[in-house]
């Protein structure tokens, strides 16, 4: 019976407890820089497409929501021709992210996608690309790769050495 | 034509309250779960009761094949319209009663009694294994409160020395019958809890284990009444503690004696919610155990006390 009594009264004072709801379209919960909502396409430094197209975010999709075609330019530069996602089957897990081997694709702190028809929650690159560096920023897939693709020379990348000329008998 | 209004206001005020209980609910329990509860839809949430009554509304009312089905609708009818009679009796302020009635103490009792058919016949009626469960324990949590319900208010009709409810509030003019017959008061406000089975007694219901009991098969404005019931059980309840224990209309003379009766009714409708809100289910047994072993002889004594003390003083 006393304990009842001691348990409504806790529950009583409740009432001048500070309330936990956030009421959100006021007020808005902190999400973590790492949150992983909304993907976009980031871009280098230079302002060209990190995205290489090598469809590894494609495979790593567990429900296979991202669609991509690869091409290449005059340079030998790889970037996709469409970059598609459709953010109605996405279950934003990251590993596309996790997946990419140029930081070009990224989850960011955004979830307010709603939509009122179901087709324009397919994203396009037009709408996955956006003009900044994202979580990486200063890092450039082509400056250290080994190839030339019209943004460094041969051997001219950081931690790169020139190339080997195997025709030479100098050491 | 006093009578007609009489009657039309208390069916007004009462239907209101019971409709508007649904947001009153839904916050409290918010704020001692704290959170907020509605409060969007219009000034503090208070649309909530439009909408959900609409939503109420436009649902499918659908009855099932295997249901007998005159008796399916009603069962929902009873619960509404016994709880109703029931208020017609309490005096809300001096003059401002449906109906004066010298047993008005008995007529609530058998009114509230006449609840229990609500229950049984719609267990019944919705022949599924769960209802029938839910409406055996409704019938023998009922019929066991109702006993000792009865008993308990035996000390304030000794007392006041009437049946009339508006004789045993003036008997209170000097002081409430909460103070001479406070462990009537506590058995009657637990009987009425499992009487109106509300949480922490709403063992015909329990959601975890019979999905809803009774009216696990209702639907669309059949489970409104069901739901309507409740709330309106509780106001009852409210106002007859108050009535009997609480003085009824009577308080200092800076209020209108019913805005004095509804705070007071306000206030045990709150105490009923913060019930649901502490208190967890007591298994079907315990119940039962708690009524007939400690409840029931408690009473009586209390009776035999109160009887030998009013004798004592009187002689």
């Amino acid at each position: 019976m006393i304990s009842h009594l001691r348990t409504m009264w806790l529950v009583f004072i409740h009432i001048f407890h500070k309330k936990v709801t956030i009421e959100y379209p006021e007020e808005r919960a902190p999400l973590a820089a790492r949150w992983r909502g909304r993907i976009v396409l980031t871009k280098d430094p230079d302002g060209g497409e990190r995205c290489v197209g090598c469809y590894l975010c494609a495979a790593a999709c567990p429900v296979d929501c991202i669609a991509l075609q690869a091409t290449e330019d005059e340079d030998g530069r790889r970037y996709p021709a469409f970059f598609r996602i459709n953010f109605s089957r996405c279950i934003f897990c990251g590993y596309c992210e996790e997946a990419c081997p140029t930081y070009a694709i990224q989850l960011i702190p955004d979830f307010e996608m709603g939509e009122y028809k179901r087709q324009d929650l397919v994203y396009e690159k037009e709408d996955l690309l956006i003009d900044s560096q994202g979580k990486y920023p200063g890092y450039n897939f082509y400056n250290v790769a080994g190839m030339d693709a019209g943004v460094k020379a041969k051997g001219k990348g950081s931690n790169e050495e020139e190339p080997v000329d195997i025709k030479s008998l100098l050491p | 034509m006093q009578h007609i209004w009489i009657v039309l206001g208390v069916l007004f005020v009462f239907l209101n309250i019971a409709a508007g209980l649904i947001w009153v609910e839904r916050r409290l329990l918010a704020l001692w779960q704290d959170r907020l509860g509605p409060n969007r839809a219009g000034p503090l949430g208070l649309f909530i009761v439009l909408a959900d009554t609409l939503k109420l509304f436009f649902k499918e009312d659908w009855i099932p094949p295997f249901a007998d089905k005159q008796v399916f609708v009603l069962a929902p009818a009873i619960v509404v319209a016994s709880v109703l009679m029931g208020l017609a009796v309490i005096p809300f302020a001096p003059g401002i009663v449906v109906a004066d009635l010298n047993v008005g103490l008995l007529f609530f009792l058998a009114m509230s009694s006449l609840g229990a058919y609500s229950i049984v016949l719609g267990g019944w009626a919705s022949n599924n294994k769960y209802s029938l469960l839910g409406a055996l324990r409704g019938a023998s949590q009922m019929i066991a409160y109702e006993v000792f319900m009865g008993l308990s208010v035996m000390g304030v009709v000794m007392l006041s020395k009437s049946f009339n409810l508006t004789a045993i509030v003036e008997a209170q003019q000097h002081v409430w019958f909460v103070v001479t017959q406070p462990v009537g008061f506590i058995i009657f406000f637990i009987a009425g809890v499992a009487e109106t089975h509300r949480l922490p007694f709403d063992i015909p219901e329990a959601e975890s284990e019979l999905i809803a009991g009774f009216h696990a098969e209702y639907s669309g404005m059949k489970f409104g009444m069901f739901f309507i019931g409740e709330y309106l059980g509780i106001s009852l309840i409210s106002a007859m503690t108050v009535t009997m224990f609480f003085g009824g209309w009577l308080g200092p003379g800076f209020l209108p004696p019913v805005v004095w009766f509804f705070l007071k009714t306000f206030a045990f409708i709150a105490l009923f919610i913060l019930l649901r809100a502490s208190l967890p289910r007591p298994r079907y047994d315990q119940l039962l155990g708690y009524g007939w072993k400690i409840l029931l002889p408690l009473v009586l004594v209390n009776l035999l006390v109160t009887g030998a003390i009013a004798l004592w003083i009187r002689s």
